[in-house]
This record gives structure tokens, C-alpha cells and sequence, in this order.
């Protein structure tokens, strides 16, 4: 640290190259949700892209509790779900009396019902932080997830309410009743929100809720509520979880209890924890990867709900910090120059360890199929080779693999560790690394 | 003209267990006035009744002649009191640069605005500016305040009690824990940052205490015992006995 001392007039804006580079990265990100339905055009993937969109803006409104502010919420989905309602009732009503509101204003319906849902209830909820919170945030949950059954003129019961988003004004002569034209409405409010809570970080207000989640109590000796920082802060949530109901209601044409229950709240927890809480960008990560991993899995196996939990078990004891805080990691090694010394022992670790997770997925699949789907037939096909659950050498292999493929697996993180070890050093030296 | 700080017949209660009987205390604006007094005889406890941490059973406490008592810590640090911790609080995963620009936001009016840069406000990027050149940590800005050395982290505590510019500053042990050099760099700092304002501090280190301090007051089982300059602190017989006996040769 033999760097001149500074002076405060040599503190300066935030220079001129770092903020184009800021801009250029949203206009990539346009592009790209642009020509993504161009590269992959089949009816399927648009499908997913459409879901993948409306995921990444409910794990990012999340992501203003559990990331910005510390907030851990058990009852996020509430807010998406009253969005998703609040749209199909609108779009019924605009229908029914020709109100000449076209579709692509409508997703802001279901953020000013989240946001008037977060309004009146947030401020006792907000009142206090940490158990207090998650506790009430599941009692809320609960409670508007079963009056949702109750309430059958708002709700519907169980079948929900239904809508025709083709019946709306048309806008640029189109109906958005095919799913490309859909997936652009989404996009462009993917865009719209991932732009304004970005910004929302960047705020006066974005930053108290960064020093409530740190440190609560020293908030209040520098001027501020943090009771009115949290409430807001979840208003905001609200609004933005809204938002996403509201397309995904859009999507389906339809909003039923399912939106506002506690699979739902769950789901966006895991996507919002396994893509990291720390950076931004975390949240879309995960959002991505849980939409994806729900839509692939689920076919491919009866049990996915179980990868998703091994999934989420190996991240909260491992890598608490995400797959952005994996990624993170690597910065300070990849500005001193030392990322290239631990490439190698990633690669080597790299086949040792698909060993070791193809065997413990065949023990999982053999298992499954064995115990619970034995009238369906025994015979899983897995990385297209096919395995017979009842012949004793498939329970071989998987044991086998799984034993020997940790085993090795074992050694090779361990040369990781050192590697990194090495590495971290190098970095620490140069002052990349505090 | 009115005093900064009065405690008027204050009492706190801990269930049946009484922390501070009778506490009167006076401290004139623009007085450096320290208190001191043994382990358990309710520093803290004073402190945190002043700033609203903690509201008083009975009694009153006022701030340049407004009842502050029973208020929160943030009404009260908005009518110009701000006080530091004894153990470092600061917001670990924030840059130093951010801990001291959150401290600096309410004083400059931005409060809770969302509609706002941040980067984008000038006083705001001045006044951190300033506030970190003066606790000389501007070549740490980008640091986590959690990654400093305990001495930095000790500073920018300063630093974030100072910041919002309130003219009535209370330091709760500024100097516990730090080597012989850096309390002498602290109080040198704290007495050049605290020019023209009211300062509270309480501290174990008589040296530094008899070197900064107006006017002290020491405090025994909570209660004030004697109040005065450091001359007659030092010649007080009640005090030696009480407290500085054993330290104060």
C-alpha cells in the first residue's frame, strides 16, 4: 500500500468509461431478449423463456428483502399471487366494458396490487426483522393462501379465475395470442424491472436498506427508522412480486391459489438463495437456473423435487454465497493474473465428480423406481444407457460409482483447495485481495 | 444560554434492580466533559439513556432545552446528537466509503428518497469526502468496514458519529483496546474533529481523560459523585476514595 495519499477533491463521479459500461451491458441484455426467440424459435423453449422471465423479476423483488434489506420473507408468493388476481380481474373488467387499456399496461395492475396488499399490511409485519418476521410472513402466507379457497367470488376456489388476453384492446395490431408476442411482452417488463430495482439499489434509500441488513441498531443513531426502511422496502417487494403475477396470469390466462401458496414462496426463496443474495445479478442466476431445472426435471424424473433439495442442501452448506458468489470468487484471482493455476485442477476434478453424481442420481433413480413406480416398468434410461432397477448389477454400478467416484473425487477437490490456496495468495500479494 | 445536555433526577429501573438513582448531570454547549467512574457504576447505561437507546424510568433528560427522554435514538440524533459504541458498530459489509456516505444521507436531506442517484449527489460525495480525509481513511474507502484493522474500525466509528454533523457528539470509550501510539493519534483526532461542539466521552484512561476533558464528573453505583474541572477531580477526597485511589497516582 505505498499509494500516494489521496485527497478528498480527488474523489470524483463515477467515471464516464464505467458508465457506458454500465449501459452497455442493459443494451446486451436487450439484444439478446430480442433475438433470443430467433435463435431458438420452438414453441417449447419459448415457453420456458416466457416462464424464465417472469421467475427472474419475483426471485429479483425477492431479492429487495432477503438480499438488500435481510428480510428472510416465507410468504413472498402472496404478493405474486394477489398480482396475478388483480390482473385477471382487470382483464375481465377491461374486456367486459371495452375500457381501451391494451395489454401491455396491464402487468402494472398486478404491481399496484401487490403494492397496496404490501401497503396495508407491511407496516405491523415490518415492525421488527429476523425470526419475528419470517414467523409473521409465514402466518400471512397461510392465511391468504387458504382464504384464497374460501373467497370464491375473488378467487374462484380451486379451479381460479380464468381470462381471454386476446379479448384486450390490440396494441401495434397485435393480439398477443401467439406465444412469441407474449414472450416480448414479458421481456420487455423483464427489462423494465431488472432496470428500475437496479436502480433502486442505487439510491439514497437502496443503501440505508444495505446498512439496515448489516447493522439495524446503528441505523437508528445516524437519523434513520429502520422500521420505516424495512416497510418500505417490502412495499417495493410487493410491488415488483405483483408485477410478476400479473404476467404470469397474463401467460396462462389464468390465476388460481396455487400462485399465492407456499410451493410458490418456496420456490422463490430457492431460486433467490442458489443464484446468491449479495450481487444484483444473483437472483436472475437463479431464477434461470431452478425455471429450468423445474421444467427439465420434472419430466425426466418422479423424483425432482428431491435434486432440488440435495441441490439447495449443497449450496446453504457450501457455497452460501451462491452461484454469484462462487462466480465472484474469482474475480481478485482473475485481476492478478492467477486464475490460470487453478484451471487445471478444476478439469481434473471435473470427471471424478460426474462420476460421483452419476452414481448417486443412479442409486436415487434405481430407488425411486424400484419402491414407488414398480408397475411402470424397471428399466431407467439415464444419459441414454438403459439400466434394469431389479438386476442386482445396476444397484452395483451405482454403489460403486458412488463410492469410488467420492473417493477419487475426494483427492482431486483437496488439489483444488491447495491450487486456490496458491492462487488467493498470489492475489493477496498484489492487493487484489483483501 | 441553555445547556447542551441536562439530566434532570433521572432514575432506571432493570425489573427491581435500580442501574441509575438521581442522576443529575449538566454538560454546557461547547464543553468537552467526560465521565468517568468504576466498572458497573452505569456509563453505559447513562450513554444509552441520552441517546435513546434506552428510556428512563423517571426523570427527565433534555438536549439544548427540548425533553428528548422517551423519544427514539433516531428522533433524538435528528436534533443534533449522535453518539459512538464502545464495541465497534459499524456496517460490516459495506465499503468505509458507504458506511460514512449512509451517515452523511439523512443530515444532507436525501432521507429515504428512492428517486435519486446516489453517486449523483455532490454534497453528499463531498461531505464523505471530507469526513473520511479527517479520520485519514481515505485510502481504505473501497475496504469492507468488517476488514479493517481493529484501530481503522475504531476511527470509522468516529468517523460515522461525526458524520451527520451533529453538534452534540458522545464518545463511549473511543480508546479501549488501542496501543499507547494510536490513543494518543485518537484523542488528537477527536479533539481537532470535535472543535466547537459539545462532547461527551466516557473513557478508562485517565491520561487521556484529564488530558481532553473541560469538565468530569464521576459516577459510582449510579450516581453522580462529584462534578467539576480536572483540578478539583483530582483534589476531590470523595473521588480518590471512590474511584481513583488505586489509578491516579
Amino acid at each position: 500500500m505505498s499509494v500516494a495519499a489521496p485527497s478528498a477533491s480527488d474523489i470524483r463521479p463515477v467515471a464516464r468509461s464505467q458508465s457506458l459500461k454500465f449501459y452497455g451491458i442493459w443494451v446486451i441484455v436487450a439484444i439478446g431478449l430480442v433475438v433470443l426467440p430467433v435463435i431458438f424459435s420452438s414453441g417449447g423453449s419459448l415457453t420456458s423463456f416466457s416462464l424464465i422471465g417472469i421467475a427472474i423479476i419475483f426471485a429479483l423483488s425477492y431479492n429487495i428483502l432477503l438480499g438488500q434489506t435481510g428480510l428472510l420473507s416465507f410468504g413472498h408468493a402472496v404478493y405474486y399471487g394477489l398480482g396475478g388476481f388483480a390482473v385477471v380481474h382487470m382483464m375481465n373488467a377491461v374486456a367486459a366494458h371495452g375500457w381501451p387499456l391494451p395489454l401491455p399496461f396491464i402487468p402494472l395492475v398486478g404491481g399496484l396490487g401487490g403494492f397496496c396488499f404490501a401497503a396495508v399490511i407491511g407496516w405491523v409485519m415490518t415492525k421488527r426483522a429476523g425470526t419475528v418476521f419470517a414467523m409473521i410472513s409465514l402466518g400471512i402466507g397461510e392465511l391468504v393462501a387458504s382464504s384464497s379457497l374460501i373467497l370464491r367470488s375473488v378467487f374462484g376456489g380451486e379451479s381460479g379465475i380464468t381470462t381471454d388476453r386476446t379479448a384486450l384492446p390490440h396494441m401495434f395490431g397485435w393480439s398477443f395470442g401467439p406465444q412469441i408476442q407474449v414472450y416480448y411482452l414479458i421481456a420487455f417488463w423483464v427489462m423494465i424491472a431488472a432496470i428500475a430495482m437496479y436502480a433502486l439499489t442505487r439510491t439514497p434509500f437502496g443503501r440505508i436498506c444495505n446498512a439496515v441488513r448489516d447493522n439495524p441498531e446503528r441505523v437508528e443513531f445516524i437519523g434513520y427508522d429502520p422500521h420505516v426502511v424495512r416497510y418500505l422496502s417490502y412495499c417495493f417487494a410487493g410491488l415488483f412480486a405483483g408485477i410478476a403475477g400479473g404476467l404470469t396470469a397474463i401467460n396462462f390466462e389464468i390465476a388460481n391459489s396455487a400462485y399465492l401458496g407456499a410451493v410458490q414462496s418456496g420456490l422463490v426463496l430457492f431460486a433467490t438463495f442458489i443464484g446468491g443474495t449479495a450481487y444484483f445479478f444473483g437472483p436472475i442466476l437463479g431464477a434461470i437456473l431452478v425455471t429450468y431445472l423445474q421444467l427439465g426435471l420434472t419430466s425426466l424424473t418422479t423424483v425432482w423435487q428431491l435434486y432440488f433439495g440435495i441441490i439447495f442442501i449443497g449450496i446453504v452448506m457450501f457455497a452460501p454465497g451462491g452461484i454469484a458468489g462462487i462466480l465472484m470468487m474469482h474475480r481478485p484471482l482473475l485481476r492478478a493474473g492467477t486464475l490460470g493455476t487453478v484451471i487445471p485442477s478444476y478439469l481434473l476434478a471435473l470427471l471424478p465428480t460426474l462420476v460421483l453424481v452419476g452414481g448417486v442420481i443412479l442409486g436415487i433413480e434405481t430407488i425411486a423406481h424400484y419402491t414407488a413406480s414398480q408397475g411402470e416398468g424397471n428399466v431407467i434410461n439415464l444419459f441414454g444407457i438403459p439400466f434394469n432397477a431389479t438386476t442386482p448389477s445396476t444397484w452395483i454400478i451405482a454403489i460403486v460409482t458412488t463410492i469410488g467416484g467420492f473417493l477419487v473425487a475426494r483427492m482431486t477437490w483437496r488439489r483444488i483447495v491447495e491450487a486456490w490456496d496458491r492462487a488467493a495468495r498470489g492475489a493477496r500479494d498484489q492487493g487484489y485481495l483483501a | 444560554m441553555t445547556a447542551a445536555i441536562e439530566i434532570l433526577n433521572v432514575e432506571k429501573r432493570f425489573g427491581n434492580v435500580g442501574i441509575i438513582h438521581g442522576l443529575n448531570l449538566s454538560v454546557a454547549q461547547g464543553e468537552r466533559h467526560a465521565v468517568i467512574g468504576p466498572n458497573g457504576a452505569g456509563k453505559s447505561t447513562t450513554f444509552n439513556l441520552i441517546s435513546g437507546h434506552i428510556a428512563p424510568t423517571s426523570g427527565e433528560i433534555r438536549l439544548n432545552g427540548d425533553v428528548i427522554s422517551g423519544l427514539r435514538p433516531f428522533e433524538i440524533n435528528r436534533r443534533g446528537l449522535s453518539r459512538s459504541f464502545q464495541v465497534t458498530n459499524v456496517f460490516a459489509r459495506m465499503t468505509v466509503w458507504e458506511n460514512v456516505r449512509c451517515a452523511v444521507l439523512w443530515a444532507t436531506g436525501h432521507r429515504y428518497a428512492f428517486w435519486k442517484n446516489v453517486d449523483d449527489l455532490p454534497e453528499v460525495r463531498q461531505r464523505t469526502a471530507e469526513i473520511l480525509d479527517d479520520i485519514n481513511l481515505l485510502h481504505r474507502r473501497e475496504v469492507p468496514a468488517g476488514l479493517l484493522t481493529y484501530a481503522e474500525q475504531r476511527e470509522l466509528e468516529i468517523g460515522i458519529t461525526i458524520a451527520g454533523g451533529a453538534d452534540v457528539i458522545m464518545l463511549d470509550e473511543p480508546t479501549a483496546g488501542m496501543s499507547h501510539a494510536e490513543t494518543e493519534r485518537a484523542v488528537a483526532l477527536i479533539r481537532r474533529l470535535t472543535e466547537g461542539r459539545t462532547l461527551v466521552i466516557v473513557e478508562h484512561d485517565m491520561s487521556v481523560v484529564f488530558g481532553l476533558a473541560d469538565r468530569i464528573s464521576v459516577l459510582v453505583y449510579g450516581h453522580i459523585i462529584a462534578s467539576g474541572t480536572p483540578d478539583e477531580i483530582r483534589g476531590n477526597p470523595k473521588v480518590r476514595e471512590a474511584y481513583l485511589g488505586e489509578e491516579a497516582h
